[in-house]
């Protein structure tokens, strides 16, 4: 068996076993970025000798007996919105062009003591800002499954890594459906966990309380063996919460006898595709045939939902990205004629047309005036639908859904649009304002052959069901198994 | 017209005394020769970076708060103030807005000159904020670039805003004088001008009534930036005068221009406008998501309360019943701090006379503290050695001149290493001869000679001249170093009269 395409959890076995050292392992991934990022462009950073330098002594730790981490010489790719010490982060920002953080993420540091190995920085929407990838200001990622289509975002090089064999797994992060929504348009499994769950230090801020770290992989243990690894309280974090982390990549395999799946009425409304309507019915089918319980529920509120994000996250963007001012790091505007000149030049042509946008949206919802009216109320509804989740969960254990209205568009199809843009992630915003759980999975092809993505929802701290879950439905379906010829 | 009304609220900043900075674990230790050795990616603001409360910080405003007699919330949260400038590297700065963890307190002050009136100066609230850096601009006028230094970005600091109840810049700077007092007693700062750890703003304006009854305001100046309490009394004093004179110039009153803030220039004694901004600045507060609210539990405060010290002004009504000292006494011990006021404590006790042990702190020890530059903590004659040095007073071993004559001999003896001890005063004595000499044998026997060979003041006494015993007292005194002049006068007078 080759080791590109292998499942996370066959090449750990693997490299476990000895049939394959780490440094073979990260070779072969780093050819296939050579052979096909060119195409698929989902990379913004590799650093080829810094990779092999890290399998080398993770295998020399291996030959000398060493226990290793559990991710054991595995590659992962990370997006560039998490800090990695000494490599470029950029957040796909011409503002942060060059920037080189001084520390690590925490994540990071999670993934070095697990012994995976940093393949490279993957491309995203700037700042996370965006639901298809082109909001870079680098590159446009493409679809793996279609070179024509967006991979969606904002962690489209992750998914698109993931789905094109470029990397086994990938780190994403999910503001509004940033991991989720490009695991369903590229065909592979994408987790957001609760909100807490893993700890945001060095992730660079979009919505602070929105935004996770959460993991893409191939399939549903893969996803299991990565969270595993990130999951855990960091008191650098206040927001990180300290609860035990369970064993996702061992409990992953154990089925849910008798799992209450609810399905909300809401979801299922005009704007929602045919094809992928069908799949998510069928994909329910399957949980039937195992024993699962079907249940409608509602969810009365998340009609709100996109509007209260957009006022939510614009808000805390508006003043998290007040700091790149051109002062102390970060792009600095050649020409200016005094202070409030260099500010405004810097920002000015630092950031891009969204990012703007959206830091204009949450000034003005935080202006004087006009805070009660857009945030505080917005803040109000977002406990609303926190509430409704919390009474659905006392009937059902999960709830499914689809993770977008249609399967990926095309590059440049919505550029024009960004309200049709901001609809995209109506399905997976609901988790990131009530902080919950969310895995994506693929369940699905259109006629199109493009991936079509299942979206289950969890209580707080309840990925272990999620997984679980997920994993019932990847043994009894072999979507996940298909990989795309990137040509 | 009444005369006018002077309205003075003060807004007060103080550093507060934490080995490490407010929302991570830099030092917050002030160090300008070293800009920007004392920070980290939190308060350099760098991508990714998150904020962790110092628990420290909050004890330490908690107990301020119960000291200015201010209402703890139960539930407090962190905010984020937003504006522009280079000593800001987030862009926004973590303070607290609608929720400060307290309010609605009061600090008594003694009212300026000697009517002993208390008067009693609201607080509005206090609250907890992040400093910000040090802007250091180009002053030669050559326009190269200005420099940030960090090192102080993240200092916690205490904001403490009064109600416009102080009504004269004397009464401004008291109430300087004892909100520094008691902060510098609680420990939670130092309140070192100079270095910034305490920073005034003053907002003053003046209220008068016309004849017929209306009530007039002038507009009101916040005053920025003062750096001494001298000179927030002198530019109050001068905004006093100014203000009138506007008013008598132009006629404007509150509302009808706006808040102007103004510098004060220290040299010429005068306040001057600042350019203001063009507009009310909106600081789109919100609260930092990446900051837990935080509940103050009533075990906390308990703990909190326990810690407290005794206040100045506690201390004042305890120390003038115990030791029965007078008011001026009093405030001239606890007013240096209590450092000084524990050095009191424990001198007046050891020697067990408090007037004395008043006298010989507030005037010898104070005296040559100022002239060496020495703070109590650095004095050489400890209190128990002071206190070993009074006790003699007290039972009559040596005389009050004698001790000092011991105190001087023991300063002089600074440059010998060791330290100055209570054996250094009997050898002191030995050597001078000072002890008090109880031995009327030997005095008698002195006083004998004296009144032999001094026939003529021995006649002058007794033909009713009373002034020549002294004299005599004077000649006996001369031979026996250490006699009690009380003790000489009565065995002379009887020897005369025997």
């Amino acid at each position: 068996m080759s080791i590109i395409g292998a499942t996370a959890g066959e090449l750990l076995q693997r490299l476990e076993r000895g049939d394959v050292s780490s440094v073979e392992a990260t070779t072969a991934y780093l050819d296939a970025i050579a052979l096909n990022d060119g195409r698929v462009k989902a990379f913004l950073h590799v650093d080829w000798d810094h990779a092999i330098a890290q399998a080398r002594a993770i295998d020399e730790k291996r030959q000398r007996g060493e226990s290793l981490g559990i991710l054991g010489g595995l590659p992962v790719a990370v997006k560039d919105v998490v800090c990695t010490q000494g490599q470029p982060t950029t957040c796909a920002s011409k503002m942060l062009k060059g920037f080189v953080p001084p520390y690590d993420a925490h994540v990071v540091t999670r993934l070095k003591t697990s012994d995976a190995v940093l393949i490279g920085k993957t491309n995203m929407d700037e700042f996370a800002m965006g639901s298809s990838t082109e909001n870079s200001a680098y590159q446009v990622t493409r679809n793996p499954w279609d070179l024509e289509r967006t991979p969606g975002g904002s962690s489209g090089g992750s998914a698109a890594a993931v789905a094109a064999s470029m990397a086994p797994l990938a780190l994403g992060t999910d503001t509004g459906g940033s991991i989720r929504l490009p695991a369903g348009y590229c065909g592979v499994v994408g987790m957001k966990p609760t909100y807490g769950r893993v700890s945001r230090f060095g992730l660079v801020a979009y919505g602070s309380s929105l935004d996770q770290i959460g993991p893409f992989a191939n399939d549903v243990a893969g996803a299991a063996l990565l969270l595993e690894a990130l999951a855990g309280y960091d008191r650098r974090d206040s927001t990180s919460v300290d609860t035990p982390v369970p064993q996702y990549s061992r409990t992953v395999e154990e089925p849910l006898a008798g799992v209450r799946i609810g399905i909300a009425k809401e979801h299922f409304v005009s704007g929602l595709d045919r094809e992928v309507e069908s799949s998510v019915r069928a994909g329910l089918d399957v949980y039937k045939s195992l024993g699962a319980e079907i249940k409608e529920i509602s969810l009365p509120h998340s009609k709100y939902a996109v509007a209260v994000y957009y006022i939510v996250a614009p808000s805390e963007a508006s003043s998290n990205l007040a700091r790149y001012d051109g002062v102390h790091y970060g792009h600095r505007a050649a020409q200016f004629d005094n202070m409030i000149d260099m500010y405004s030049a810097s920002r000015g042509e630092g950031f891009g047309a969204e990012v703007k946008r959206r830091i204009m949206l949450g000034t003005y919802a935080l202006s004087a005036g006009y805070y009660d009216a857009y945030y505080l109320k917005a803040l109000k509804v977002r406990r609303l639908i926190r509430n409704d989740f919390d009474e659905a969960f006392k009937s059902v254990d999960v709830i499914a859904s689809p993770v977008a209205p249609t399967p990926a568009f095309k590059i440049g199809e919505l550029m024009d649009d960004p309200l049709a843009m901001y609809l995209s992630d109506i399905y997976t915003i609901s988790a990131n304002l009530a902080g919950l759980p969310g895995i994506c999975l693929p369940a699905g092809f259109s006629r199109n052959n493009l991936p079509i993505g299942l979206q289950l929802l969890g209580p707080p701290f309840e990925e272990e069901r999620l997984l679980r879950t997920a994993r019932m439905f990847e043994c009894e379906t072999d979507f996940h198994k298909r990989r795309p010829t990137v040509e | 017209m009444s005369s006018p009304t002077t309205i003075i609220g003060l807004e007060v900043h103080v550093q507060l005394q934490t080995q490490s900075k407010i929302f991570c674990g830099c030092s917050s230790a002030y160090n300008p020769t070293h800009p920007n050795a004392q920070t980290c990616p939190v308060c350099l603001g760098l991508p990714g970076s998150l904020p962790v409360m110092n628990r420290r910080a909050f004890e330490l405003g908690v107990k301020t708060a119960i000291a200015l007699n201010c209402d703890i919330a139960p539930f407090t949260k962190w905010d984020r103030k937003q504006y522009y400038y280079p000593d800001l590297p987030k862009g926004y700065q973590i303070s607290q807005f609608d929720l400060p963890f307290s309010d609605d307190g009061f600090l008594e002050i003694d009212a300026p000159g000697d009517s002993g009136e208390k008067r009693r100066i609201g607080i509005i609230r206090a609250h907890l904020e992040e400093d910000a850096g040090k802007n250091m601009h180009d002053e030669s006028g050559r326009g190269t670039d200005s420099q940030v230094d960090l090192n102080r970005a993240g200092t916690p600091l205490l904001e403490i805003v009064s109600q416009p109840d102080l009504r004269s810049p004397a009464e401004a700077k008291a109430y300087l004088e004892e909100l520094k007092l008691l902060l510098t007693y609680l420990e939670v700062s130092d309140c070192n001008m100079q270095e910034g750890s305490l920073r005034c703003d003053a907002n003053v304006n003046l209220h008068m009534e016309a004849e017929d009854g209306q009530k007039i305001a002038t507009p009101i100046v916040e005053v920025k930036n003062l750096n001494s309490f001298r000179n927030v009394e002198l530019a109050l004093e001068y905004e006093v005068k100014r203000q009138l004179e506007q008013w008598q110039k132009t006629g404007q009153t509150l509302g009808e221009v706006a808040k102007e803030t103004r510098g004060f220039d220290a040299a010429r004694g005068v306040t001057f406008a600042q350019r203001g901004k063009e507009e009310a600045s909106d600081y789109r507060y919100f609260p930092d998501p990446d900051l837990v609210p935080v509940t103050v539990s009533s075990a906390f405060l308990d703990q909190v309360r326990e810690s407290l010290c005794e206040f100045p002004a506690d201390r004042r009504k305890r120390m003038a019943v115990a030791y029965q000292l007078s008011d001026y006494d009093v405030r001239v011990i606890v007013d240096q701090g209590r450092a000084f006021a524990n050095y009191f404590e424990e001198v007046a006790k050891l020697c067990s006379d408090g007037k004395q042990a008043s006298n010989w702190v507030t005037q010898d020890v104070l005296r040559e503290m100022n002239e060496r530059r020495l703070t109590i903590d650095e004095f050489p004659i400890r209190a128990a050695v002071l206190g070993n040095l009074l006790e003699r007073i007290t039972k009559k071993q040596v005389t009050i001149k004698s001790a000092r004559e011991v105190f001087v001999e023991l300063l002089s003896e600074l440059h010998s290493r060791t330290p100055i001890s209570a054996h250094h005063i009997d050898q002191i004595i030995a050597e001078k001869g000072l002890a008090l000499v109880t031995d009327t044998g030997e005095l008698e026997r002195v006083i004998g000679e004296v009144i032999a060979k001094n026939p003529k003041a021995v006649a002058d006494f007794q033909s009713g001249k009373q002034a020549a015993v002294g004299a005599l007292i004077g000649q006996v005194m001369k031979s026996v170093k250490g006699a009690d002049p009380q003790k000489v006068r009565e065995l002379v007078v009887a020897k005369l009269r025997g």
